[in-house]
């Protein structure tokens, strides 16, 4: 009996949170229009969740190509198609590997980092203290951060994709001696501008929003000490994680076909 | 605190690199350069079976290619299906008797249209409808044939 009362408070809790973060997004959303005459704060932002995540993302995306040109041409040399190497890379990377592991870097760099700021700034309270100032903390703090996220995020996936292409054709051309003009033509008669790299684009452009936003949420929604900001660290690289992976699949039902 | 332009120089470095990721996606790995056609024209030919013959497939004229396909449809007074292509505005002088067939890039690969020019003295025209047209190979209907002649073949050899 203790059990379902506890898995009933579980869900109604779920729903509760739900609701809330729908209305903090919104909330932030119509905050966010004042932006337009301060973009400076959105630049600082894009700065600290986007130049600095920008190293760990060129290293991942390169690492991850050449992994993708070495097994992929194992695989592909048994059934003699090794031409097609610049094809596999390029449609993995651009359809599900940029947005997603970028996705999923940028919530363990960038994410937690802005649930920590946020937090701390709750727990420290300086958000209070900009209450009592007149000035509204969800303008001044968190719709910046969610701005940037959103624009961050898909250049970041566009430059994995990028690095990830030239890691592949480093290890494919250079190294296992696949032809560096098949590699590319392949490629190019292959993926479609509108069918994969928008498709792609617009992919990473939602986990930019999902990413940020739950970030932002944690970090405002935390208890303010230093347990209930770690806590919310966490649940955010998890939140975001979960999501992105869950989101990844119906958006890709939804558009390859 | 880092200082306020460098911090802007910075952030500009990172728009800029993304947006150029982005164009070499566009252009280098994608066909968004390559997939136009140039004032393009559109003709129609129609095929008894076309096999895997897709949307946006290559046109080819003595293996260059001249244009794509843009729709396929069935033409269902005669059940044949109707293939529209687009082909480059430059190419404005193939004759109406020219024929059209699908073939196989490779043994496996993408299935494509390739002309096959006449000697007519008028052009194609947009919307003009090729006339002559050689379907699709079917690699099961060509296997199952040679394994049907096989068979009666040896079959008849057999006591």
């Amino acid at each position: 009996m203790n059990s379902l009362r506890r898995l009933g408070q579980f869900v109604i809790d779920s729903v509760e949170g739900l609701g809330r973060a729908t209305l903090f997004f919104l909330e932030v959303l119509s905050g966010s229009r004042k932006l337009i005459r301060r973009f400076e704060l959105v630049v600082q932002q894009v700065f600290s969740v986007g130049v600095l995540t920008l190293l760990i993302i060129l290293v991942a995306g390169l690492f991850v190509g050449m992994v993708l040109g070495l097994q992929g041409y194992n695989t592909l040399i048994k059934f003699g198609a090794a031409d097609s190497l610049g094809l596999l890379v390029a449609l993995s990377l651009v359809r599900e590997l940029g947005p997603v592991v970028t996705a999923l870097l940028f919530a363990g760099r960038a994410g937690s980092a802005l649930t920590a700021e946020i937090g701390l700034m709750k727990a420290t309270e300086q958000l209070a203290g900009m209450e009592m100032m007149a000035v509204n903390p969800i303008e001044r703090v968190i719709a910046p951060r969610l701005v940037a996220g959103i624009i961050a995020m898909p250049l970041l996936a566009a430059l994995f994709s990028a690095i990830g292409v030239l890691g592949g054709q480093l290890i494919g051309v250079g190294l296992l001696g696949v032809d560096s003009g098949v590699f590319w033509s392949q490629m190019q008669s292959g993926v479609s501008f509108h069918e994969d790299i928008l498709n792609g684009v617009i992919k990473s452009m939602v986990f930019g929003v999902v990413v940020s936003w739950i970030a932002v949420f944690q970090g405002y929604e935390s208890v303010p000490t230093s347990e209930g900001v770690s806590r919310a660290t966490n649940r955010t690289v998890v939140y975001s994680s979960l999501a992105v992976l869950a989101l990844d699949f119906i958006m890709t039902a939804l558009m390859f076909k | 605190m880092i200082q306020k332009r460098q911090l802007e120089l910075w952030v500009g470095v990172f728009v800029a690199a993304g947006l150029l990721a982005l164009a070499m996606l566009a252009f280098r790995v994608g066909n968004l350069a390559a997939g136009a056609v140039i004032n393009p024209y559109s003709v129609q030919a129609e095929f008894n079976d076309i096999g895997g013959l897709t949307v946006r497939a290559p046109v080819t004229l003595a293996g260059v290619r001249i244009g794509r396909v843009s729709a396929i449809s069935l033409d269902s007074s005669n059940f044949e299906a109707k293939v529209t292509m687009e082909l480059d505005g430059r190419y404005n002088n193939i004759p109406v008797d020219t024929s059209a067939s699908i073939l196989t890039a490779g043994l496996l690969g993408a299935q494509y249209v390739a002309l096959d020019p006449g000697g007519a003295t008028q052009y194609l025209k947009n919307g003009s409808t090729i006339q002559v047209t050689q379907s699709a190979l079917v690699l099961e209907k060509i296997i199952s044939q040679f394994l049907f002649n096989f068979a009666s073949k040896t079959g008849s050899h057999k006591k």
